[in-house]
């Protein structure tokens, strides 16, 4: 790609994202639905405008490091991954198959996994200690990559994570942000009944973080306030990102139990009718009258 | 006669902190994490001489082996290190999944390991983190003998593109390996050359090994003493030669029996030249508080036990 896309286009991407995921998942029948359509907006804006990568070589030094410390959410990872060049598009259908790369948690190349991918992650909360030694070994370098990770706000339960927010703040990590995916869902419940997690905000704030909030799932707002985010110094920031869980699909919006399970055929093809073709074009079409066939992968 | 002289007396900690310091001249790219133990593990000698590249997590060993590994991805050279019980038991899962199954190069450096770190008691005594760490895929384990090892072995965990668990200790024990000798990992030394029976120890066993020796070349006889710093690759090759060589095996460490250098040593041994061996090991129980010579007594890693374990396995072979 040439020249960033204009949020409009963003949006048909994440639009086209959402589709993916549902197709991914529909072939595979396991893994997330819920969060991973949540997160399409932020995850095109982040491939499609504001990380620098470089989709022929995903190692490339001056890229900005993206980890997704939410391992589970990765259907959306790798429908991005794909859509931006990373992996063939025709890849997606072998999600969670033996000898693919999409593994059902992500890993990095090195280990079965998918280029793009740093590291490993599935178990929650490690992520953030991860981004925190990254900024703070490209700091030790002089080195301009900024660093980005992901999390659920579910996986805030986890204590590690806590311990992370406390080595950033000490250590004023600036180059770093965090997202909080909010979309107040865990597997079992909501957030606050499986374990109260308010006041967010001001608990980030006690551990000298910079906090900002926006709606997740409108892509202008989101990439304004990583935009805002980039300019703060001095502390680490981290954006609670207020999304919605099954975004676009009716019968999944904000609804917990959709946390770790993958629509049916009938369920799958009502969620491709409810999100509407785009221009992209789908990576694989399916038959209704028999299964779907899968389509070679190089 | 012994055919090692300890020449003094001196902890393998020491061995650790000082090597950080010249590697930290010699490589910029060294960093070291610090999890408040770090005058224990000799950490704030590096903290002193580097303190920008010395980097403190609090008492935090889980974040602190997700920091390394995330320094290791911005291409530093990270060493972790607290107390074997903190290095291995807290942080497995970040072990697990951010080191090993990431596969970064990250040295997590444990010191205070086995039961010889004594007056602390049980909860202070890692006695699984051999066992732990050798399941794990992709990881090294090693294990220096004295001062001097440690010096080499943490030099040498440079130049090793994998993650490394490197076990140490906290008392101040016999220097007796040779400054010239050269260390590899995953290449095992034979110390005493025999033929009746081989002893493989690892870490302050190497030292009992010695002692019992001489005892049982008193008694005529032949012993083979193999010092295994590196448990996993374990090194094959001189196993498999000791065991169609003496026909014997006596494993001896400051270990749980279950899962440490005794059971690698079986699993290679069952699977290619079933040969008669004993177990020098802390058998399934916590230890307790005590003095480190007077617990490896007790719990049956001392020199008397690795002779007795000798006649036991001599008499069992055929």
């Amino acid at each position: 790609m040439t020249k960033k896309p204009g949020v409009g286009e963003i949006q048909v991407i994440a639009r086209q994202i959402r589709r993916d995921i549902i197709k991914m998942l529909m072939i595979s029948k396991s893994g997330h639905s819920g969060g991973p359509l949540g997160l399409a907006d932020i995850f095109a804006s982040l491939y499609f405008d504001v990380l620098s990568i470089d989709p022929q070589n995903p190692r490339w030094e001056g890229r900005d490091y993206f980890f997704l410390s939410a391992g589970h959410l990765c259907p959306v990872w790798y429908a991005t991954l794909a859509r931006r060049g990373f992996i063939p598009i025709a890849e997606l259908t072998t999600l969670r198959k033996i000898n693919g790369r999409l593994q059902g948690h992500p890993a990095p190349p090195w280990t079965h996994g998918v280029p793009g991918a740093e590291i490993a992650s599935g178990a929650l909360g490690q992520g953030l200690s991860i981004a925190v030694g990254c900024a703070l070994g490209l700091r030790l370098d002089k080195k301009p990559n900024r660093v980005y990770v992901l999390h659920g706000d579910g996986e805030l339960d986890e204590g590690q994570i806590w311990e992370a927010i406390m080595t950033a703040g000490h250590h004023k990590v600036d180059k770093l942000i965090a997202i909080v995916d909010r979309n107040q869902c865990q597997i079992d419940n909501r957030t606050e009944n499986v374990m109260e997690l308010e006041p967010l905000v001001d608990k980030w704030k006690s551990f000298n973080w910079h906090v900002l909030e926006c709606d997740g799932n409108d892509v202008a707002e989101f990439m304004q306030t990583v935009r805002q985010a980039q300019e703060l110094k001095g502390k680490p920031s981290v954006i609670i990102a207020h999304t919605l869980m099954g975004k676009g699909v009716s019968f999944m919006e904000d609804d917990y139990r959709w946390h770790g399970v993958p629509p049916n055929e009938e369920q799958g093809k009502q969620a491709l009718a409810e999100l509407g073709p785009t221009p992209y074009g789908d990576f694989v079409e399916f038959d209704w009258e028999r299964q779907p066939v899968e389509i070679g992968v190089k | 006669m012994l055919k090692y002289q300890s020449r003094e007396l001196k902890a393998t900690r020491l061995g650790f902190g000082e090597t950080l310091v010249e590697l930290g001249h010699e490589n910029p790219d060294v960093v070291v994490l610090g999890g408040d133990v770090t005058g224990s593990v000799k950490t704030d000698l590096f903290m002193k001489a580097f303190p920008d590249r010395f980097l403190s997590v609090g008492v935090a060993e889980q974040d602190m082996m997700g920091t390394a590994a995330g320094l290791a991805v911005a291409g530093k050279i990270p060493f972790a290190s607290t107390y074997g019980e903190f290095a291995v038991g807290r942080p497995f899962d970040q072990i697990r999944q951010s080191i090993a199954y990431s596969r970064l190069p990250v040295k997590i450096c444990a010191s205070h390991c086995g039961i010889t770190v004594g007056p602390d008691g049980a909860t202070h005594q890692s006695l699984e983190d051999i066992g732990l760490m050798r399941l794990l895929p992709h990881m090294t384990v090693a294990t220096p003998c004295d001062y001097l090892e440690t010096k080499k072995l943490v030099r040498a965990s440079i130049g090793w593109k994998h993650p490394i668990y490197i076990r140490f200790f906290r008392d101040n024990t016999p220097v007796f390996t040779g400054e010239s000798t050269r260390l590899e990992i995953g290449k095992a030394d034979t110390l005493i050359e025999g033929t009746d029976l081989t002893i493989i120890a690892c870490g302050l066993q190497v030292w009992e090994a010695i002692l019992a020796e001489e005892v049982l070349a008193s008694e005529g006889i032949s012993v083979r003493l193999i010092n295994m710093h590196t448990i996993k690759p374990l090194d094959n090759n001189i196993v498999l030669k000791a065991a169609s060589e003496t026909g014997a095996i006596v494993t001896a460490e400051d270990h749980q029996m279950q899962g440490g250098l005794g059971g690698a040593v079986a699993e290679l041994l069952a699977q290619n030249i079933p040969t008669p061996q004993e177990f020098v090991a802390v058998r399934d129980t916590f230890g307790e508080s005590g003095k480190g010579d007077e617990l490896m007594r007790k719990y049956g890693i001392a020199k008397d036990d690795i002779v007795k374990a000798a006649r036991r396995v001599l008499a069992r072979k055929k």
